[in-house]
């Protein structure tokens, strides 16, 4: 292979390091930077050239600089970009954040090599998603309805069990036939256990499980690279194998704090909180890689995962992450302390796709205004127990209490569910039913006339004869 | 003009290309850069030196590679084959982009937004002889269903027409007529031209934006209208329903054309359009509204400086169909993504920064942009105009950040989402307490006219409730419902009628548009209850016998009736009527009882 080498580093700064100016060098190019250029055992380390001009070529290390000695450095430049090689075998395998294998079974052979960064999807070549996707959980089906080839954040914080979430939805998410399904999980900066336990859950139950893995104390840049590794590992399998892809990045704050570091070595003027100003093209780059496309048997479905530092919502990463993805999963740290599971808080979560993937045709008909109903009350719920606080439950109105009543039956028997419950979106309709029957005829103001017959009385008919809200008492069929 | 070929890169830097030997370029220069041949755009010259912005991936663009000067600034070739497509941010054709290399957008690609193959109908509007001036329409093509594109008399031309083509079958780069000027030279005028973007287009003079774009959302059309050449802010949080409300006004309003810029963000939703416009009918001309609407879609993963240019463009197309004499509606979602590409090329150019690491020209060049609305009467005569609905998309919903701010400054319509009404799914999210509108006042007269005469009283008095049910609520929140005199648990009543039954609109329902005469119906409807129910409670009536009456169950959906159900809201109004005078009758009657 051509390629450009020479001798000699002008400047280290952090994961930066400047070469001297040279033509025939392209931008975003592969550089492998040799600590020792004259020891043929020096091993080299990954970077890319994110700047390039007459008097200086800016590369940014991977693996970090230190050791580097300026005077007997060398660097090679490879003359493409970042490239992942792929082929059929690499479902099942482990791979660094670099894509290098980690499981000792040597690397993948193939002729077909793709730059990590991927290209665009043209708009025009897009299908609007809207299969559903029965991920098991009440609160996720019926209030933030997950499609296939959505972006769907979880936004959690630290200690919160979002990993457990995630693992359960991969399980329990599979549309079709298994061999066409497949998850891949890239950890970035997750700590050890973590990535064992993700690995030994899914693997366990057979999945096609492709792993990329960046290690809390792995290099810090590296992990800039990985998410796309993954994702382009994705495109390959959706695109070109026609499989159904799960894509779950673990934790997308470990990325933005990469980027973050690696702004301020190149001197730029930071944005909010220090983040760089291109945060959020950036974190577009990876998200919107996710979809269904004409022409193509499969389609890429995204859960990232990301930790709010101080559990703030409105700090850059998520806020930005909320802005460019199809809605949000959001985690709330009240509820887990109260020892609900999954700590799904509906108000703020939110799934932009599920309008067109629920209804008749899609899920049931009655799933829109149940849904709509549901977040009403929930809401009011919410009012309720502010006023409760102040005033005492004792002194509220007969439909407040109905309202706290309510509240809590939703939350205790809706949203918590066993770590190994799978509900049915027909059950889970059911029982959204059930709940809002609890319910004074006045407060629902989202049910039409004619649902209201439909669904309302009858579950208000069985109540009165002594069925309560968790026994099964079929409705609207 | 033509090409120069002097210029070698000397630096890549992202979207930002350093080249020499550009003296003898222009500034604002279009360019192709590298092998590749990638577009862009010369933003600052220093001598021989000079930087340009690319509109494509730099990835792999090397030093040395070649700068080629186009001869002209980024332009738009407008032409018949816009309507019903769709163009990226610099103006390529998506749809035949897609045909040439698949679902994933390559680079280089030259390719113009029309088709030039396209053979159209066209119709002669003036005859040889005739005596044109520059804005004045040459000839008529049947450009959609909807939309009849004019062959108009290009910039500085006038004189007489020397030739004009017969009723007929035309390619697009066929010349449709020729203009002889008084100094004898003759313009040839062809069915495109190009018209750099960030130009305004000429018109002859402004108006006054005084009738109103109709949009079928009651709570905009009924409390916080936008005028036909007005400007209007959509702020709001994620998640808050901007691009919902976007799509809504983009389906329902009443303009003849809709520009419709996906400006940063997702790829998804331009799919939505594409795929649900050509099935939804116009309400106006029951025609698939994908007719007259123009999508520009630079979604959040195409390349930055392309984002920014694609505000340009769709401005321009819009007043390239102003010009024609159309009433144009443009949505930009989101604004504040064309700002942050402001900021990170302004970044990358080394401006030293103001607010927030925005460049301080931000507030100049958004005044500039949203100052190409506006109604006008065009240089051919006619009234036309363009009215822009921006989305804003402020960081962590805090609307004192720069953008929103400078925005409100230029601006004249403010609707401000809020993130609590969309936690309960309360949509549009739109608030009734921070949002205003500055053309109530100028489109009272036709609303007088054309729906009913006491448009401005109602709105007053419903705008009156709501912000006095905003202070009964806040009581409410601290002591309970129940510690309230009658007098103010009708208001909230009524309020609550106000939000359940007005303000909230599913668009995924028949009420999804709902025009200006159902929803003058229901806030006449509720007030006529509130001052009936009112006048009860001051005469020592408790308001529980009135809260349990059931048609206020029935008032609570009534906008699930149908528009056309004139006789229903009849009926419905009067049973209320009825049912409160009995209320007071029986009340009276027991009252009298008791004190016999």
């Amino acid at each position: 292979m051509a390629f450009v080498e020479y001798t000699g580093i002008e400047k280290i700064n952090g994961p930066i390091v400047m070469l001297k100016g040279v033509e025939g060098i392209g931008y975003d190019e592969v550089v492998e930077v040799i600590p020792d250029g004259k020891d043929p055992d020096s091993k080299p380390r990954l970077g890319r050239a994110i700047m390039i001009s007459n008097d200086a070529i800016m590369v940014q290390v991977f693996a970090g600089t230190e050791g580097l000695i300026p005077a007997v450095s060398s660097a090679r430049f490879l003359g493409h970009p970042l490239e992942i090689t792929l082929s059929p075998s690499i479902l099942g395998r482990t791979f660094d954040g670099l894509g290098r294998p980690l499981d000792g079974s040597g690397p993948v052979y193939s002729d077909i090599k793709r730059n990590i960064n991927g290209s665009p999807m043209n708009p025009m070549a897009r299908v609007y998603p809207r299969d559903f996707i029965n991920t098991g959980f009440s609160s996720i089906d019926v209030l933030m309805t997950l499609i296939r080839g959505q972006k769907l954040p979880i936004f959690s914080g630290n200690g919160l069990p979002h990993n457990q979430l995630a693992i359960q939805i991969a399980s329990q998410a599979r549309l079709v036939g298994d061999e066409n399904f497949a998850v891949v999980f890239a950890g970035v900066g997750i700590k050890h256990d973590d990535a064992a336990a993700f690995s030994a859950a899914l693997s366990s139950r057979g999945t096609n499980l492709v792993l990329f893995q960046n290690l809390a104390d792995d290099p810090v840049i590296e992990r800039i690279a990985t998410p796309r590794y993954a994702l382009t590992a994705a495109e390959y399998l959706a695109f070109d194998l026609g499989m159904h892809v799960l894509v779950i990045i673990t934790d997308i704050t470990s990325y933005c704090e990469a980027l973050r570091e690696l702004s301020v070595s190149r001197g730029e003027i930071p944005s909010r909180k220090g983040y760089p100003s291109y945060l959020y093209s950036d974190l577009a780059s990876l998200y919107e890689r996710a979809g269904v496309l004409k022409d193509k048997k499969g389609s890429i479905t995204f859960l990232p995962i990301l930790t709010m530092p101080n559990d703030d919502i409105t700090n850059p990463v998520p806020d930005q992450t909320g802005f460019i993805t199809e809605g949000q999963i959001v985690l709330s740290r009240e509820l887990d302390a109260r020892g609900i599971y999954p700590p799904i808080d509906p108000l703020p979560s939110l799934s932009r796709l599920m309008k067109d993937g629920i209804g008749k045709g899609y899920t049931r008909e009655d799933h829109p205004s149940v849904s709509s109903q549901l977040f009403a009350c929930y809401s009011r719920v919410q009012e309720v127990k502010a006023l409760a606080e102040v005033v005492g439950a004792d002194e509220l109105g007969d439909d407040d209490k109905a309202y706290l009543a309510f509240g809590e039956t939703f939350e205790k028997t809706y949203v918590t569910q066993a770590k190994d419950e799978n509900r049915d979106i027909a059950q889970s309709l059911d029982m959204s039913w059930r709940l809002l029957a609890s319910l004074p005829v006045t407060a629902l103001t989202r049910i039409s006339m004619e649902d209201m017959e439909k669904y309302i009385k009858p579950n208000q008919d069985s109540e009165k004869q002594g069925g309560g809200v968790n026994k099964a008492a079929p409705a609207g069929k | 003009m033509s090409e120069k070929t002097n210029g070698v890169i000397t630096m890549v830097n992202g979207p930002v290309v350093r080249a020499s030997g550009l003296s003898r370029f222009a500034m604002r220069e279009l360019v192709r850069v590298g092998d590749l041949g990638l577009t862009g755009e010369i933003l600052q010259m220093d001598g021989d030196d000079g930087v340009i912005q690319v509109y494509e991936d730099t990835t792999g663009i090397k030093l040395g590679e070649p700068v080629v000067g186009l001869g002209r600034p980024l332009s738009v070739c407008l032409g018949p084959g816009l309507m019903g497509h769709i163009i990226d941010g610099i103006g390529r054709p998506l749809d035949r982009l897609m045909e040439a290399e698949g679902g994933f957008l390559s680079r280089g690609t030259k390719l113009d937004p029309i088709d030039m193959e396209h053979v159209w109908e066209v119709t002669p509007l003036c005859k040889t002889g005739d005596v044109v001036s520059e804005g004045m329409q040459l000839a008529s093509i049947k450009e959609t269903e909807l939309i009849e594109n004019r062959v108009i008399v290009p910039r500085g031309v006038s004189g007489e027409v020397e030739s004009i083509v017969a009723e007929g079958y035309y390619k697009t780069t066929d010349v449709v007529a020729r203009v002889k000027g008084i100094d004898g030279r003759v313009t040839p005028v062809m069915m495109f031209h190009y018209w750099p973007v960030r130009s305004p287009r000429p018109y002859k003079e402004r108006l006054l934006p005084n009738e109103p774009l109709i949009t079928g959302q009651r709570v905009i059309d009924g409390l916080f209208p936008i005028s036909k050449g007005g400007v209007a802010a959509i702020p709001g949080g994620f998640g808050t329903g901007k691009t919902v409300t976007q799509h809504q006004l983009a389906k329902w309003s009443d303009a003849k054309v809709v520009v419709y810029i996906g400006c940063g963000e997702r790829g998804n939703e331009m799919t939505q359009v594409l795929e649900e416009f050509p099935s939804l009918e116009d309400p106006y001309s029951k025609k698939p509204l994908m007719e007259r609407t123009i999508l520009i879609a630079n979604t959040s993963n195409m390349p930055v400086a392309a984002r920014e240019a694609s505000i340009y463009t769709g401005i321009t197309i819009a007043e390239y169909y102003r010009d024609m004499g159309y009433d144009v509606a443009m949505m930009a979602d989101s604004t504040s993504r064309w700002a942050e590409a402001l900021r990170e090329l302004s970044g990358r150019l080394g401006d030293i920064p103001a607010e927030e690491g925005f460049p301080a020209y931000l507030a100049t060049r958004l005044a500039e942009f949203y100052e190409r609305a506006g109604k006008v009467r065009t240089l051919g005569d006619k009234t036309a105009s363009i009215s822009v609905i921006g989305a804003v998309s402020p960081p962590g919903g805090d609307f004192t950040e720069p953008m929103t701010r400078h925005t409100k400054r230029f601006i004249r319509c403010f609707w401000a989402l809020d993130a609590s009404l969309a936690h309960a799914r309360h949509f549009p999210a739109i608030s009734w307490m921070d949002s205003y509108s500055e053309y109530a006042s100028e489109v009272e007269d036709w609303y007088h006219e054309h729906v009913d005469p006491t448009w401005a009283s109602l709105r007053n008095e419903t705008r009156a409730i709501l912000a006095e049910d905003d202070t009964v609520q806040q009581t409410i929140r601290l002591m309970g419902e129940d510690v309230l005199p009658d007098s103010q648990r009708l208001i909230a009543l009524t309020a609550s009628l106000l939000k359940n039954a007005y303000l909230q609109q599913n668009s995924f329902s028949d009420d999804s548009f709902c025009p200006p005469e159902k929803g003058v119906t229901i806030m006449k409807m509720i007030l006529d209850f509130h001052n009936q129910a009112k006048k009860l409670v001051s005469e020592g009536c408790p308001l529980s016998l009135i809260r349990k009456m059931n048609e206020l169950i029935e008032l609570t959906h009534v906008r699930e009736m149908s528009a056309d159900n004139k006789s229903g809201f009849e009926s419905l109004s009067k049973r209320i009527s009825e049912r409160l005078a009995k209320i007071g009758s029986e009340r009276l009657a027991s009252a009298d009882g008791e004190v016999a």
